[in-house]
């Protein structure tokens, strides 16, 4: 039987190889969709919550809006990512020191 | 154990994502994790199918698939050959031993939480709960504040996007 606790195991799975990818790699764009995959995983995680107190749906709403926020934050995020590659012609996180001394 | 249809569902669904995010993460070449992020969305779109989610799984597929990866996927082929950074072994110990050590407490977590978990199934549930008429009327209703302000930020995020990404023209101010 699929119950909360296959969706729960999921879910984390999910972020935790969203984290990892976000830790170990330098790429500023893989750490951008590490940062997608841990709030998908948040967003099953919600879903399957209000699926198991289905007598509202604040948990679809959540992740409606975390969904909302997501977009803002990938748009922005990719702008940083080009104006970084403009002045330093690179995409690696640890070559972003313009803040350095 | 006897596998129902639902059960086959998740499982392939679930795979798929796990594999998916697992590109995503460790394929040197960015379009190939672009492809990996895309495949874990439509799984996880399917997911939200499964729990009766009809609405936000239209949602993750034309916001996700519709937008954010063809965002990705547009940002990856303007910078060319640079998108893949080289290889480098620099603090390469360290990073794999946040990421282990990450995984290990995320692990050991969760064999904690998961210790006493039921394994049960789903309560049933209504015909229309999680359409776009039952939806609509939460989201028109108690979340009509929140939904008001995500399109002042979808706004100004936008604008941001573009005072960022533009750069300096001939003839400004430094």
């Amino acid at each position: 039987m699929t119950g909360i606790a296959n969706y729960v195991v999921l879910s984390g799975v999910l972020f935790a190889i969203g984290g990892i990818g976000f830790l170990v790699r330098r790429n500023v764009l893989v750490a951008l969709m590490s940062i997608e995959i841990m709030l998908n995983a948040v967003n099953l995680l919600l879903v399957a919550f209000n699926r198991l107190h289905a007598g509202e749906l604040t948990g679809q709403l959540f992740a409606f809006f975390i969904i909302a926020a997501e977009a803002a934050e990938v748009a922005v995020g990719l702008a940083i990512v080009l104006s970084l590659f403009r002045i330093k012609r690179t995409v690696r996180s640890d070559e972003a020191d313009l803040l350095k001394n | 154990m006897h596998m129902t249809l639902g059960d086959w569902y998740f499982a392939l669904c679930g795979l798929v994502a796990v594999l998916g995010a697992f590109v995503t993460v460790s394929n040197p070449n960015p379009i190939r994790g672009a492809m990996g992020l895309l495949l874990m969305i439509l799984s996880i779109a399917g997911l939200f199918l499964s729990l009766h989610a009809q609405f936000l799984a239209a949602i993750q597929l034309i916001v996700y698939a519709g937008a954010i990866v063809v965002l990705f996927l547009f940002v990856i082929m303007l910078l060319g050959p640079s998108a893949q950074s080289p290889r480098d072994g620099r603090g390469k110990i360290a990073r794999y031993f946040g990421g282990g050590l990450f995984g290990l407490a995320f692990m050991g977590g969760g064999f904690l939480v998961m210790r006493g978990a039921k394994w049960a199934g789903l309560p049933p549930v209504d015909a229309d709960f999680g359409g776009i008429d039952k939806f609509g009327q939460v989201l028109f209703s108690r979340g009509v504040v929140p939904f008001e302000l995500s399109s002042a930020l979808l706004m100004i995020a936008v604008v941001g996007a573009v005072a960022i990404a533009r750069g300096k023209h001939k003839g400004e101010e430094s």
